[in-house]
């Protein structure tokens, strides 16, 4: 790649990179390499197939600031079929997208986005007049890696929601058994930065970043969103929103209350945002709660204003631990906070007990499926 | 002997579409739209609490994403009667006219354009022409000579590398491509800086909405933004002023480059005003709520017939029954039980998949109708039907693009020339003024309305026992939508979708007569049916949206799901 030619000094490019190399969790140093890589002659192939999904996964590259699409597809990859964005159509496409298969085998990125339907033999999602289950099939087995991208890849997504009438299914089952390494993105759609920067890792180390037991990196996915997120402090403190316009609300308090699912949702929307838009991009920075979108057994399966298990009950420094050693999950959850002491917009401690149980008077709380 | 050419995938589109023509004698004779995927999010939907339908709608398309979480919140507040505050009509249109604005520059830029631009004919180009010709065009400063040598060279640098990706086997070179290579390159440089604006829009869209694609901020009710000018984490001035700004960048956008660039592409193919007329019945719903019940509006609707404007009837609102009761939906042609015509509240349907039969069932798009006729929606419908209700800016912008492209035509163009191919996308960047402008006043309504001590966001929703029913109406990027919702005792009994994409990518109807999509193709030049090009440009022109057209019910459980009018 010629980066020059872009407008772009080898010096800033480096820098680029050591920023990048941070974000994912390495030493500055590899910058360098993570620069070579990307400068290297041939652009890796990526190709990206489409099943059951709603191209909110593409759509959210088209907000990438840095890099850019044009600057990922132009001088970093070389995204040789993508439904959504190729230019040819119909069998123009195909022979494309053959083609590319044939030149790279065994050396590209393939990437789905979308469940499979598997119900019926596959009929509902057909391209060029076969089932989505078999072109995921065909194309994996000539791949290094496969990139799942967002929910529906992941875990099925909405279209996996009681009563999955489809069967969707994401791509690791229907790739079982073939030896295929998986990585999950989940997200709906994913953050596009959590995309790139596993491209990145894959293209500069060869192999795929550190995966956790759901087959997802570490580096994004690591953590509970409910401990990386700004309101925190106002959990610890017993300081809640209960509904829409109160005057917690009003006053950026923790929307545990109201359904947050940012304690058993693991994500880095605290931290990434959306958008590049500021500091409160992301759900919980407007005011919504998270709704566990990226989250297996969560977004689309528990409902929005169903308290969340606090998986990982933490009291502020100064509080008294949690005694995670009584009680359900919400229980310790609720230690945290009568731990705080007296929530002072609700005055007493019993009320914030009475309250963990209850989201509001009007929104009864549901009991959570196990 | 006609010789019959198959599409499949349609690319540059959201989904999965499958287009058959018979052509004869370099002519469409004979046309089929098929849509190839179903994922049932209705079924899904049944049993839920209303107040959550919209994260789930929301998912029926990520490129539509906001409109289906609009029409839902809208559906359900139908059915409860409610009123919404003023500040959350505001920012839900702020929404609204951002997205759009996102919506129409990427689908004439990035899924159209290369349709009509030869990007490999960019690379002869003079670079100082190049500039010249955009300089005489518009005052917008992307037009200099060094970003046209920029924007060569790292074409340049893209082609020499021998990997041209999702620009392989593109129609370069293709008889049907008419541009010099200079105005292809002053294309191509507008292809990559309406990335960089798209993203503007797009943060918008994320300031309030939380991200996007797929808005988190909604409620039934209202939005979930807090607004006070004195907390931060809530909705600010720092938010506001952000925004303003990004408001004013799209808008220079817009008029400079936009507006200027579908005018010039018009005009240098002109001939394709005569091609891709099709059903020529148009419908537009109201936009743009101004009050707290959704009766006033800051963008008109209606319905024109048989593509004479003087016919245009307006629809008054979210409670018009004329729109509601003359809806209905065939599954003649489609892949269900049957051959029924049913109004969405009436309809029953069950999958029964054929594969695909040229006189039978051939789609998972059923074909709606709007007073037992096929009707096209999306900018065009929405233009010609504001237009016809003299809605200024409307008028304002048509004349201003058709200006532009007799200028450069050097004859006049009658208004007559809009139903065709080309004259969707002219109808699509005239939108995007409106929309501007839209845009620009309902950030002024806001900030009045907050300047006055109003921060009110959220009424919240009170389900009683019983049923109530509602629909949820929305002027979407591609037309009309709908969502029809029936709550029983505070749960979802039943839902439907009438999806912009199924009134245009709908089959045959019980008349066997075609859809938008196929009518349009009818008559269309062919050069090269190997090649099929022109096929491709005429179905682009409507923005297709497949995920959305279709969405439906279980087809094991023989569980009959009431309606469905996708």
């Amino acid at each position: 790649m010629n980066i020059e030619a872009l407008g772009i000094t080898r010096r800033d490019f480096l820098k680029y990179c050591s920023a990048l190399a941070v974000y994912m969790g390495l030493p500055a140093a590899l910058g360098t390499k993570i620069a070579e890589a990307a400068m290297s002659a041939k652009r890796p192939s990526v190709i990206w197939i489409s099943g059951q999904e709603c191209t909110g996964c593409v759509e959210s590259l088209l907000r990438l600031n840095h890099p850019t699409l044009e600057t990922l597809i132009l001088e970093k990859i070389s995204l040789d079929y993508s439904e959504t964005l190729s230019t040819p159509a119909g069998h123009l496409a195909e022979e494309a997208m053959q083609k590319a298969i044939e030149e790279n085998k065994g050396k590209f990125l393939l990437v789905v986005e979308g469940a499979v339907p598997v119900k019926d033999g596959g009929i509902y999602c057909k391209i060029g007049g076969k089932p989505f289950v078999d072109i995921v099939k065909d194309t994996a087995q000539h791949a290094a890696a496969v990139i799942a991208i967002g929910s529906c890849a992941s875990w099925g997504g909405v279209a996996s929601a009681e009563p999955n009438p489809t069967g969707a299914t994401p791509a690791w089952k229907v790739l079982e058994g073939m030896k295929i390494p998986v990585v999950n993105l989940p997200g709906c759609p994913a953050n596009p930065y959590n995309f790139i920067s596993t491209v990145m890792h894959y293209l500069t180390f060869n192999k795929l970043p550190e995966l956790d037991g759901k087959l997802r990196p570490k580096f994004a996915y690591g953590r509970l969103i409910h401990e990386n997120c700004e309101r925190r402090p106002h959990f610890d403190a017993g300081r809640f929103a209960y509904a829409f316009g109160d005057e917690g609300h009003r006053k950026g308090y923790c929307l545990y209350q109201l359904g947050c699912k940012g304690p058993e949702t693991y994500n880095n929307c605290p931290t990434q945002l959306y958008g590049d838009a500021g500091s409160n991009t992301w759900p919980v920075g407007t005011g919504h709660p998270c709704f566990g979108c990226s989250e297996q057994h969560v977004g689309f399966h528990i409902p929005l204003f169903t308290q969340a298990k606090v998986q990982q009950p933490t009291a502020g420094p100064g509080y008294p631990a949690a005694d995670s050693a009584k009680g359900s999950p919400v229980t310790v959850g609720a230690a945290a906070v009568l731990g705080a002491g007296v929530g002072a917009v609700l005055g007493a401690s019993a009320v914030v007990a009475k309250n963990l149980k209850k989201a509001s008077a009007d929104q009864p709380t549901e009991k959570h499926p196990e | 002997m006609a010789r019959r050419i198959t599409v499949d995938p349609v690319t540059r589109i959201e989904g999965h579409l499958r287009v058959d023509c018979d052509i004869d004698q370099g002519k469409v004779t004979n046309a089929w739209s098929s849509g190839q995927m179903w994922r049932g999010i209705e079924v899904i939907l049944k049993g839920r609490d209303p107040r959550e339908a919209w994260l789930f709608t929301q998912r029926i398309c990520g490129v539509c994403t906001t409109v289906h979480a609009l029409a839902s919140v809208r559906a359900v507040e139908n059915a409860l009667d409610m009123e919404i505050p003023l500040n959350a009509q505001y920012i839900r249109n702020m929404i609204i006219t951002a997205h759009a604005l996102h919506d129409h520059i990427v689908h004439f830029y990035h899924l159209s354009a290369l349709d009509w631009v030869d990007l490999v004919s960019a690379l002869k180009a003079d670079p100082n022409e190049a500039s010249k010709i955009g300089e005489s065009l518009s005052n917008w400063t992307g037009n200099s000579r060094k970003e046209m040598a920029a924007v060569q060279a790292r074409l340049k640098t893209f082609v020499d590398s021998g990997q041209l990706g999702i620009y392989a086997n593109g129609y370069w070179g293709h008889p049907a491509m008419k541009l010099s290579p200079e105005v292809n390159l002053l294309a191509a440089a507008h292809y990559l800086q309406a990335l960089q604006i798209q993203r503007k829009a797009n943060q918008i869209v994320s300031i309030l909405g939380s991200k996007t694609p797929h808005i988190q901020n909604l409620a039934v009710g209202g939005v979930a933004n807090p607004i006070n000018l004195n907390e931060p984490s809530t909705l600010t001035l720092t938010e506001l002023t952000h925004i303003k700004t990004l408001i004013d960048e799209l808008g220079t956008f817009v008029n400079e480059v936009y507006m200027v660039d579908v005018g010039a592409i018009g005009a240098f193919y002109a001939d394709w005003t005569q091609y891709g007329a099709g059903v020529t019945n148009y419908l537009c719903v109201p936009e743009l709520p101004l009050d707290t019940r959704g009766t006033k509006f800051e963008l008109p609707g209606g319905y024109i017939t048989n593509g004479d404007i003087s016919t245009f009837k307006p629809l008054a609102g979210f409670h018009d029954a004329e729109f509601e009761k003359n809806v209905s939906e065939s599954v003649k042609h489609a892949w269900y039980e049957g051959d029924a015509t049913r109004h969405p509240y009436e309809g029953e349907t069950e999958p029964k998949y054929t594969d695909f039969q040229d006189n039978g069932k051939y789609s998972w798009v059923k074909a709606p109708t709007f007073k037992g006729k096929p009707a096209q929606v999306g900018p065009l419908a929405n233009v010609l039907c504001m237009s016809a209700a003299g809605h200024e800016p409307t008028k304002k912008h048509l004349g201003r693009l058709l200006g532009i492209v007799e200028g450069l035509a050097g004859s006049k163009i009658p208004l007559t020339a809009l139903h065709s191919t080309i004259g969707r996308h002219a109808a699509r960047a005239v939108r995007a003024g409106v929309y501007y402008e839209a845009l620009n006043n309902q950030w002024n309504l806001l900030m009045e309305n907050i300047g006055r001590g109003d921060t009110d966001t959220f009424n919240p929703p009170v389900f009683p026992k019983g049923e109530q029913s509602g629909v949820g109406m929305h002027e979407a990027p591609r037309g009309v939508l709908s969502h029809w919702i029936v709550i029983k005792d505070g749960k979802i009994k039943n839902y439907q979708c009438v999806v912009p994409s199924t009134w245009n990518a709908g089959p045959r109807n019980a008349q066997d007569e075609l859809g938008p999509y196929e009518a349009s193709l009818v008559g269309n030049p062919v050069a090269d049916p190997d090649r099929p090009l022109e096929v491709v440009r005429t179905i682009h022109s409507f923005d297709p949206c497949l995920a959305c057209a279709i969405h439906l019910h279980d087809p094991k459980t023989g569980q009959r799901v009431t309606v469905q009018a996708l």
